[in-house]
C-alpha cells in the first residue's frame, strides 16, 4: 500500500508540473510591426447574436457597428453626424426628400459591390415587421425608398425630420442578398468577422478590399467576461489592453496606481431615472414630483456609486445632445422645501409607495438610498425588486406601477417624452408639440430652441427624477492609443487603435 | 450482470424522460415571458406579439413540450431564442472545457485523497495523521470561489505565472496553451475535491482497519499488509466508489463558480448566461446534458460497485451467494 512517501511524491510532481507549465509562458508575441497589431479588448456586453434588427443587444453595437458594418452616415465619437458610404446628399426646399449618392468602389466582405438596392433593403430591414430595432420608430417617417440608379437612392418622407439623417447613423447597409445575419455578417466596414466562439470571445480582422483607409491593426478580439472581477484581471495581466465600459468602480484604484493603465472619464449618454408614473395619483401631481425629487441628493447618491466619476445634468439630456443645459439648480436639495411642497399638496404626513427595482447593478443600492432619504420626509417606500423581464411586462407593458428605477442608455432620447403613451405617462400638449415642431425644424438652431424650451417644461414639472449620468470610463494598457473615449449609444470605434 | 445492465439502461432512460419533464415545468414557471429578452424599449404590442410568435411561446405548454420532446429524440436540442445557433453544437464547444476540466481535477484529486486518506487513517494518532485530517476539513469548510481568487492573486497577479482567466480562442489546438490556462481551475477543484474525498477514504480505512475480518486474516498469519491488499480495500473501496460518483457529478454541476471565476467559456457559463437571458432552448439543452452525463456517472458508479462486490450483484440478479464459505 502507498505511503506518506507516494503522496508527498505525487504533490512534488504536481508542483513541478505548475512550474513547468508556468515557466513555458506564451505571452504576446513581440509585435514588429504596429500595423499587424492585434487589439484585446474586454467587455461585458456579449452580442445576443449579430442582428441588430433581430435583438443583438448593445454588445453587437459595440463590436460590429462602424467596425464590421457602416451606415449611410457615421456618428463620431464626439457626437457629429459626418457622411460615410453616403458620398454626399441633398434635401429637396420642403425638406421631404433627400438624395443620397453613393462612395464609389464600394465592396460588401463577400465581394458583391455596393449598390442603391442593398441601401433600400437595409433600411427595410429596420422598418420590416419582423425588426426588432428600438429605433424603428423614429423611421416610421419614411415613406417612399427610390432607387434611380445604381449610386443614388431618394427617401420620401411624410413629414419633415431634421433628424433623419442622424438617424440613418444606425442603419447598418448590409448586402441584400446576405442570409442568416444572426451568427454571419456581410458589410462594408474595415473588419470582416473571424470566429464567434459564444460565451468568450469574437475576433475580426481587418478586411483587404476596403473602400476607405485601412485599419491601423490587424485584428481585434473582443473577450467577454461575466464576472467584472475576471475582466479586471485580464487586463491586469496583460491579457486585454482596453475595457470598453467598466462597470465595477471598486476596481478602478488598482488601475489608477498603476503607471501602465490610464482611466479615461468620457462623456456616456446613460441615465438613472427615478421615472414615476405620472398618470397615477399621487405622482399625477407635479408639486408631489417635484418634493420627491427636491427630497433626494441625488451627488450624495451618484458618489456612493461612482465615487468621484459621473455627472448631475438635472435633466434627460446628456451633455453631447445639442440641446444640453445644466439644469440641477432647478429642483435643488432641499429637504425643507420638500416637506413644505408635500404639506402644501395634501401629503403633511407623507405617503407611502412601491419602487419597482431592477435586480442588477446600480438599482438595488440607489433603492435603498432613495428610501432612506425619501423617509426624512415622512414618505415610505417599499422596495420591490423585479427581474428586466418582469420589469418589461409589469412597467413598459403593463404601466403597473406607481415609480421605477432605469437605466436608459441612448442619446437625443429626451423626446420620448412628447409621447404621452410611453410607459411613465407624462401627457403635456405643450411639450409633445415643441417635440413635434424640433422634428419638422428647418435648421439645427431652431430644433435646438424647441428641444431646449421643451426640456425646461419637462424638468419644472419633475417628469421623472434623472438622479445622475453615468460615467463612460474607459481603461486601457498605456501601450495602446487611438481608441473611442466616449460610449455614445454603446458604440465602439477599433480602426485607429495602436500598439506600440 | 447483462440483465442489471439492461434494468439499469431503462431505468436510466426513465430517469432522463423525467427528468426533462421537470426541468420543463419549472422553467415555464419562472416569471415574465422569453420573448422580452428579445425586444428593447420602444417595443409596440405588435412587435411583442411577433416576438411571441417567432419562439413559440405564445402556443399551449403542453404544446411547446411536445414539440421539444420530439427534437430531444431526434438529438436536436433545438436553436437558441436569442442567438438563432443550434444549441447541440454549442453545447458540444462548451464541453471540450467543462469535461476536461472536471475530469482531469477529479484525477487528480483521487490520486492525492486515496494515499492521503489512508495516511490520515492508517496513523490516525500520529501527528501527521491528524493533520491531515485537519488540513481535509479546512479545505472543505472554504468556499471553492476564494481559493480561485487566492491562486488568480498569487499566481496570475503577482508572479505571472499564469493566465488569470480565459480559455484559448483555438480550443485545443495549442494543448500547452489550453493546459496553462486549465491549470488555476482545475487546481482550484482539485483542492476541494481532494478534501472532501480525503475524508470518505479516511473514515472508509477506519472503518476496515476496525474490522472482524482484517484482524481474522491477521490471526491465520497474513501480514498487515497482505490482509489489507486481500481483504481491506476491496471492503473500503465500495463506499468511496458511490462517494466519487456522487463527488464528479457535484464537480461538473459546480464548475459554473469556477468556470465565472476564470471566465472559462464551459457549460456553466452558457447555463448562467442562458438564464440571464431567458433562452429557454439553451437552459433546457444545457439542464438536459448536464442531468444525462450525471446519470451516466451514476450508471457507471453502480456498475463499478457491482464488480468490486459480489454481495451486490447477487442481490440484484436474484441469484444467492455462499456468504459463509
Amino acid at each position: 500500500m502507498k505511503s506518506p512517501r507516494t503522496a508527498l511524491a505525487a504533490l512534488a510532481v504536481g508542483i513541478v508540473a505548475v512550474i513547468t507549465l508556468s515557466s513555458c509562458a506564451s505571452g504576446p508575441s513581440a509585435v514588429s510591426n504596429s500595423a499587424d497589431a492585434t487589439i484585446n479588448v474586454g467587455s461585458v456586453y456579449e452580442p445576443q447574436n449579430l442582428d441588430n434588427t433581430g435583438g443583438g443587444g448593445q454588445g453587437v453595437t459595440e463590436a460590429l457597428n462602424g467596425n464590421v458594418y457602416e451606415g449611410l452616415f457615421k456618428l463620431s465619437d464626439s457626437g457629429e453626424v459626418t457622411p460615410l458610404l453616403a458620398r454626399d446628399y441633398s434635401v429637396s426646399p420642403d425638406g421631404l426628400t433627400y438624395t443620397v449618392t453613393l462612395q464609389n468602389n464600394v465592396t460588401f466582405h463577400s465581394g458583391a459591390t455596393l449598390t442603391s438596392a442593398d441601401v433600400k433593403s437595409s433600411i427595410e430591414r429596420v422598418t420590416a415587421d419582423a425588426s426588432q430595432s428600438s429605433r424603428k420608430s423614429s423611421l416610421a417617417v419614411i415613406e417612399g425608398i427610390e432607387t434611380p440608379d445604381a449610386n443614388t437612392v431618394v427617401v420620401t418622407l411624410a413629414t419633415k425630420s431634421i433628424s433623419f439623417v442622424y438617424n440613418l447613423s444606425y442603419v447598418w447597409i448590409v448586402n441584400a442578398l446576405a442570409t442568416d445575419l444572426k451568427t454571419t455578417e456581410d458589410g462594408t466596414g474595415p473588419y470582416e468577422l473571424g470566429t464567434w466562439k459564444r460565451g468568450s470571445s469574437l475576433s475580426l480582422r481587418r478586411f483587404d478590399s476596403y473602400w476607405g483607409t485601412a485599419a491601423k491593426n490587424k485584428n481585434v478580439v473582443f473577450n467577454y467576461y461575466t464576472d467584472a472581477t475576471a475582466l479586471n484581471n485580464a487586463l491586469l495581466t496583460n491579457a486585454l489592453d482596453v475595457i470598453t465600459s467598466s462597470q465595477s468602480p471598486d476596481a478602478l484604484a488598482q488601475f489608477a496606481d498603476n503607471p501602465d493603465f490610464v482611466i479615461n472619464d468620457g462623456n456616456s449618454t446613460t441615465k438613472l431615472l427615478l421615472a414615476f408614473n405620472d398618470k397615477q395619483a399621487p405622482f399625477d401631481n407635479v408639486a408631489v414630483r417635484q418634493a420627491v425629487t427636491e427630497a433626494i441628493d441625488n451627488k450624495k447618491l451618484l458618489n456612493s456609486i461612482w465615487g468621484d466619476y459621473g455627472t448631475l445634468t438635472g435633466s434627460m439630456v446628456p451633455p453631447t445632445d445639442p440641446w444640453y443645459e445644466d439644469l440641477t439648480a432647478v429642483h435643488p436639495y432641499d429637504q425643507v422645501a420638500a416637506k413644505q411642497k408635500l404639506a402644501d399638496a395634501g401629503f403633511p404626513n407623507g405617503f407611502e409607495f412601491t419602487l419597482d427595482t431592477p435586480n442588477y447593478d446600480p438599482h438595488p443600492a440607489a433603492a435603498e438610498f432613495i428610501k432612506s432619504e425619501l423617509k426624512q420626509v415622512g414618505i415610505t417606500v417599499n422596495i420591490n425588486v423585479i427581474t428586466p423581464d418582469e420589469w418589461y411586462t409589469k412597467v413598459y407593458k403593463n404601466r403597473d406601477f406607481s415609480a421605477t428605477l432605469q437605466e436608459h442608455v441612448n442619446d437625443r432620447d429626451v423626446v420620448f417624452y412628447g409621447n404621452p403613451n410611453f410607459y411613465w405617462g407624462y401627457d403635456n400638449a405643450q411639450v409633445a408639440a415643441l417635440i413635434k415642431e424640433a422634428e419638422q425644424s428647418d435648421t439645427t438652431d431652431q430644433q435646438t430652441a424647441k428641444l431646449t424650451a421643451a426640456n425646461d417644461i419637462i424638468v419644472a414639472d419633475a417628469a421623472s427624477d434623472w438622479l445622475y449620468l453615468y460615467p463612460q470610463i474607459v481603461v486601457a494598457s498605456t501601450s495602446i492609443s487611438g481608441y473611442p473615449l466616449n460610449g455614445l449609444n454603446s458604440q465602439f470605434y477599433v480602426y485607429d487603435i495602436v500598439k506600440s | 450482470m447483462a440483465v442489471y445492465l439492461l434494468r439499469r439502461l431503462v431505468f436510466l432512460l426513465v430517469s432522463l424522460l423525467l427528468a426533462s419533464a421537470v426541468l420543463f415545468a419549472l422553467l415555464r414557471l419562472l416569471p415574465g415571458d422569453p420573448a422580452n429578452a428579445l425586444l428593447s424599449v420602444g417595443a409596440t404590442a405588435e412587435q411583442i406579439q411577433a416576438a411571441r410568435q417567432s419562439i413559440g411561446s405564445d402556443l399551449p405548454l403542453g404544446q411547446q413540450f411536445v414539440t421539444w420532446l420530439g427534437h430531444i429524440f431526434t438529438l436536436d436540442l433545438g436553436t437558441s431564442f436569442i442567438s438563432g445557433v443550434p444549441v447541440g453544437p454549442d453545447i458540444a464547444s462548451r464541453l471540450v472545457v467543462t469535461i476536461p476540466l472536471t475530469l482531469i481535477s477529479f484525477v487528480l484529486a483521487v490520486l492525492i485523497a486515496v494515499p492521503v486518506g489512508y495516511v490520515a487513517a492508517r496513523r490516525s494518532h500520529r501527528w501527521y495523521g491528524i493533520t491531515l485530517s485537519g488540513v481535509s476539513q479546512f479545505g472543505l469548510a472554504v468556499p471553492i470561489f476564494w481559493i480561485g481568487i487566492l491562486l488568480i492573486s498569487y499566481f496570475a497577479l503577482t508572479l505571472r505565472a499564469l493566465p488569470a482567466g480565459g480559455f484559448p480562442r483555438q480550443d485545443w489546438a495549442d494543448p500547452l496553451d489550453a493546459i496553462r490556462s486549465l491549470t488555476l481551475p482545475v487546481i482550484t477543484i482539485t483542492i476541494v475535491m481532494t478534501a472532501s474525498i480525503t475524508r470518505y477514504v479516511r473514515s472508509a480505512t477506519l472503518d476496515v482497519l476496525g474490522s472482524d475480518y482484517l484482524r481474522t486474516a491477521r490471526s491465520l498469519g497474513a501480514s498487515f499488509r497482505q490482509a489489507m491488499w486481500h481483504h481491506g480495500l476491496r471492503n473500503a473501496s465500495v463506499p468511496v466508489v458511490a462517494i466519487l460518483g456522487i463527488e464528479l457529478a457535484t464537480t461538473f454541476l459546480g464548475a459554473v463558480v469556477v468556470e465565472s471565476v476564470f471566465a472559462l467559456p464551459g457549460l456553466g457559463n452558457m447555463l448562467l448566461t442562458g438564464i440571464a437571458q431567458h433562452d429557454y432552448p439553451v437552459i433546457q439543452g444545457v439542464l438536459l446534458v448536464s442531468t444525462f452525463l450525471v446519470l451516466i456517472v451514476g450508471f457507471i458508479a453502480d456498475v463499478v460497485q457491482r464488480l468490486i462486490d459480489p454481495r451486490l450483484r447477487g442481490n440484484m440478479t436474484g441469484q444467492r451467494v455462499a456468504v459463509v464459505r
